[in-house]
């Protein structure tokens, strides 16, 4: 047996093995690092950037950084933070998150991640994009203006429904989430609420239907524990008041 | 519009003729669009189904590059280049006076879909600019006499080939040589030299010339070709970028126009010493000019025996080349978003590691290196590392290739041993009157007059060759306000804090050069700039804030002096927001706008 590698993460010890990337290990460890784009089920993305952390005084994404023996790792400096919390405030501008509005309030790892990153206003000015609302599917909505670019959709209609009902279309500003039919609609496809592309949204922009406010406001997953604490969302299930199926 | 029939029969033309390989998207798009005019949906769903690829991908495909267009477009397309070297020689003028003249607005076709006329990145031409793109092919120095012929041309419906040669003509204006452009190369040379001494012995006259990738980022060329020898692998690659995008840049536009041979050249040998077989050009779209005339020139090599199956009459030594266009995406220079591109994909920078040199074309161990490091190589190979290295500075051998424009008597090609001062060259471009100079292009760094005296090298002032000067009459500020928008254009989208903060940087910069600034937004603007620095995915995003950040710091009273003297200022503007009640009442009296004074007293004390 090799001896166990590990990597200091904010001057704590973190074990992994071959081939882990630094938020893989420190998960294992039980150590948070804030994240939108990833989810542990997918390859990694490294598109949000909110996991960021220091790797030897270099910034790099924790979700597509290899652990490497010895590695000094900062994650919770006042730095760090402040780049997070700018990184969640342009999320915020760029789309249109109306969070007292939301369904999904009190469940939303968008919102959560921003409260854990000590976001309490969007601070930049507001893009105020004009997108749709798409209410054609039976059993779904999407509403384009919570959308925020990290594909999970994309990827597990893709990889793991084999659908491949979502895409990211266009450059720049201009990149926006589209559904891959002639009409763009949700109803012209055969997604279903079923589908694991149903299950990890970060944030409202897809919806269940006939489903409203089932857990009050006030006693949702993110309104009794912090995020860093009970996890994401699309990890935990419904019965936990997170979005996964059981 | 084609008839359907029509449609599908052209696509599968174009398809069968890249042998149906869905590496090859990015061209069959592009030459279906120059048969079509456009990429309807029709069209791209015709390409998906005879390439066997799924319709959203090629659509995602046609959305990325600024010259694919899914929606009609005239049949003359015309692109004004909008540098900011093609604004300091006039080219808003003539844009604006060629709309007004055929009757169109910019951005925009024309009602009778002959015409369009927009504006485009820097296309290289800012030695010989006002410049632009018709269909794609470069038009340089644009005058009113011009503009009038292009009004007939263009109204009269006259193909392009009965154009006006001359308007196309594009000149070299090398204005000083050295080891490179100066000396004389015998084709074939180089890979003589290969055959001759082997390719370790060429790989040691490589890592002893000290060779850097001269496309700026200064990788040293020869741990990189070792590198990518002894990736594990069968099938290697070797990718030329000559995908030239950073603004103010064009020597590898030279250096494919007069030099060509002695770029394959050194592909070929690179292709020989990692054991490659096949090599790619990936040239920028603006370049198409040169296209046909590369082709034939690949052609004459084979004939020669300096291309393709036995080489030089070594049945062991086979290597081709072939060239893509780009279509129109600055990111593509990027070189994991450039090998996306060339597997006829979207050009969005890779997660890296791993780097190109184990995993890049197709997986497979790819050298990627610049037009000039190329060339340079095949110059080592034969007169040998050291006789390179007799050259440039300690950490910066041999000579860098400069392209100069902006306010300079002589802006073209300046070739000078690494190390060369600022103040040398321009005295030597003539350029009397310098307030600062664009080194690097917007990417790069932006330097004042108290700097002249630093050294062009890879320990201080690294470039890929973009140098762009600003006399003192010009305002700093238009430059800065020119390369922000160049970012939000090229901006792939894949990362939050370049997708975002590009178009934030923009709204600052915009806001303060239209005297809406405090000094409030100056620290909005570094502290976005330091986030963009460290959090964005490849390194367009992490020096798009460069000019921005380098103009607060060596230009400050540019900026001052457009500051208000209140502590804040808010973005939302509200006379503006009265326009559309404007509007619909009709009013244009000056009580339907807010005063100055009133303005003010809506603003925090």
């Amino acid at each position: 047996m090799s001896e166990e590698q590990s990597f200091t993460l904010d001057g704590r010890r973190v074990p992994f093995q071959a081939g882990q990337t630094l938020m893989a290990a420190a998960l294992a460890a039980g150590v948070y690092i804030p994240h939108l784009c990833f989810n542990r089920e997918f390859a990694p993305h490294g598109s949000c950037r909110v996991c960021l952390v220091g790797v030897n005084g270099r910034m790099q994404a924790a979700c597509t950084t290899p652990a490497a023996a010895g590695q000094i790792v900062e994650s919770e400096t006042g730095e760090i933070r402040e780049i997070r919390r700018g990184i969640l405030q342009m999320l915020f501008v760029e789309g249109n998150h109306v969070c007292p509005a939301c369904e999904k309030s009190g469940a939303c790892q968008l919102q959560a991640v921003a409260y854990y990153v000590g976001m309490l206003a969007p601070h930049y000015t507001h893009f105020y994009p004009r997108r749709p609302v798409d209410a054609s599917h039976p059993e779904a909505v999407i509403d384009f203006n919570r959308c925020i670019l990290c594909e999970l959709c994309v990827r597990a209609s893709r990889d793991v429904d084999g659908k491949n009902v979502f895409a990211v279309q266009g450059r720049g500003i201009e990149a926006h989430l589209v559904v891959n039919t002639p009409s763009g609609k949700l109803g012209a496809t055969d997604f279903s609420i079923h589908d694991k592309a149903a299950q990890v949204c970060p944030t409202g922009a897809i919806l269940t239907k006939h489903r409203g406010y089932e857990i009050p406001i006030g006693q949702r997953l993110y309104d009794r524990k912090p995020i860093s604490v009970v996890g994401d969302v699309a990890t935990l299930s419904e019965s936990k008041g997170g979005r996964r199926h059981d | 519009m084609a008839e359907p029939d029509a449609l599908i029969q052209t696509v599968h033309d174009i398809v069968q003729r890249h042998g149906g390989m869905p590496t090859r998207l990015l061209q069959i798009l592009r030459e279906a669009q120059d048969s079509l005019t456009w990429l309807s949906p029709e069209t791209l769903d015709a390409v998906a189904g005879k390439l066997g690829v799924s319709p959203d991908k090629v659509r995602s495909v046609a959305e990325f590059y600024s010259f694919l267009y899914t929606a009609p477009r005239g049949s003359y397309d015309i692109l004004f280049s909008d540098n900011i070297t093609d604004r300091m020689l006039g080219n808003r003028e003539l844009l604006h006076a060629l709309c007004d003249r055929l009757g169109v607005g910019i951005g925009e076709t024309r009602a009778d879909g002959v015409v369009t006329v927009g504006t485009t990145s820097c296309t290289g031409m800012c030695d010989q600019g006002p410049a632009a793109l018709v269909n794609g092919y470069a038009l340089t120095r644009l005058d009113p006499p011009r503009l009038d012929r292009i009004v007939e041309l263009v109204n009269g419906q006259i193909p392009l080939t009965q154009w006006p040669r001359e308007f196309f003509e594009v000149v070299s204006n090398i204005r000083r040589a050295d080891i490179l452009l100066g000396r004389h190369f015998a084709d074939g040379a180089a890979l003589r030299a290969v055959l001759k001494r082997g390719p370790e012995a060429i790989l040691e006259e490589l890592v002893k010339s000290g060779l850097r990738g001269q496309g700026g980022a200064g990788f040293r060329s020869g741990a990189k070709w070792v590198s990518c020898r002894n990736a594990p692998g069968e099938v290697k690659y070797v990718v030329c970028n000559a995908d030239e995008g950073e603004p103010g840049t064009f020597k590898d536009r030279v250096l494919m126009q007069d030099f060509a041979d002695l770029v394959f050249e050194g592909m070929t040998l690179c292709g020989r010493v990692i054991g490659a077989r096949q090599g790619f050009v990936y040239l920028r779209g603006e370049y198409r000019y040169l296209l046909d005339a590369l082709k034939a020139t690949l052609q004459r090599r084979r004939e020669a025996g300096l291309l393709g199956a036995a080489i030089l009459g070594d049945p062991t030594f086979n290597f081709d080349i072939d060239i893509h266009l780009g279509a129109g995406a600055y990111v593509c220079g990027e070189e994991s978003a450039l090998i996306e591109s060339l597997e006829g994909k979207h050009g969005v920078p890779r997660i890296r590691p791993p780097f190109p040199t184990t995993h890049g074309y197709l997986n497979q161990p790819t050298v990627v290196n610049n037009v000039e490091t190329f060339a340079t190589a095949a110059k080592i190979a034969v007169e040998g590392g050291a006789w390179f290295a007799n050259r440039g500075t300690a950490e910066s051998k041999g000579t860098k290739l400069l392209s100069l424009s902006g306010d300079c008597k002589r802006p073209g090609i300046y070739e000078y041993p690494f190390g060369v001062t600022v103040r040398r060259v321009l005295d030597d471009c003539g350029a009397r009157d310098a307030q600062g100079i664009q080194m690097a292009g917007p990417a790069g760094h932006m330097i004042s007059a108290k700097q002249f005296d630093r050294r062009i090298c890879f320990e201080d002032l690294a470039t890929g060759g973009s140098f762009m000067v600003f006399d003192q009459s010009r305002d700093i500020l238009d430059g800065i306000r020119n390369f922000t928008h160049f970012f939000v254009h090229e901006s792939c989208g894949f990362c939050t804090p370049c997708r975002v903060g590009t178009s934030l940087m923009r709204d600052l910069v915009t806001k303060v050069h239209t005297g809406h600034g405090t000094r409030y937004d100056l620290e909005e603007m570094r502290k976005l700039g330091r986030i963009m620095r460290v959090a964005c995915h490849c390194g367009l995003g992490q020096t798009a804030p460069n000019p921005v950040l380098d103009s607060l710091d060596q230009f400050p009273e540019s900026w001052e002096r457009r500051l208000r003297s209140t502590a804040f200022e808010p973005a939302f503007d509200l006379d503006a927001a009265l326009e559309q009640a404007r509007q619909l009442t009709g009013r244009s009296d000056p009580g339907a706008y807010l005063r100055e004074e009133e303005l003010m007293l809506g603003t925090m004390p």
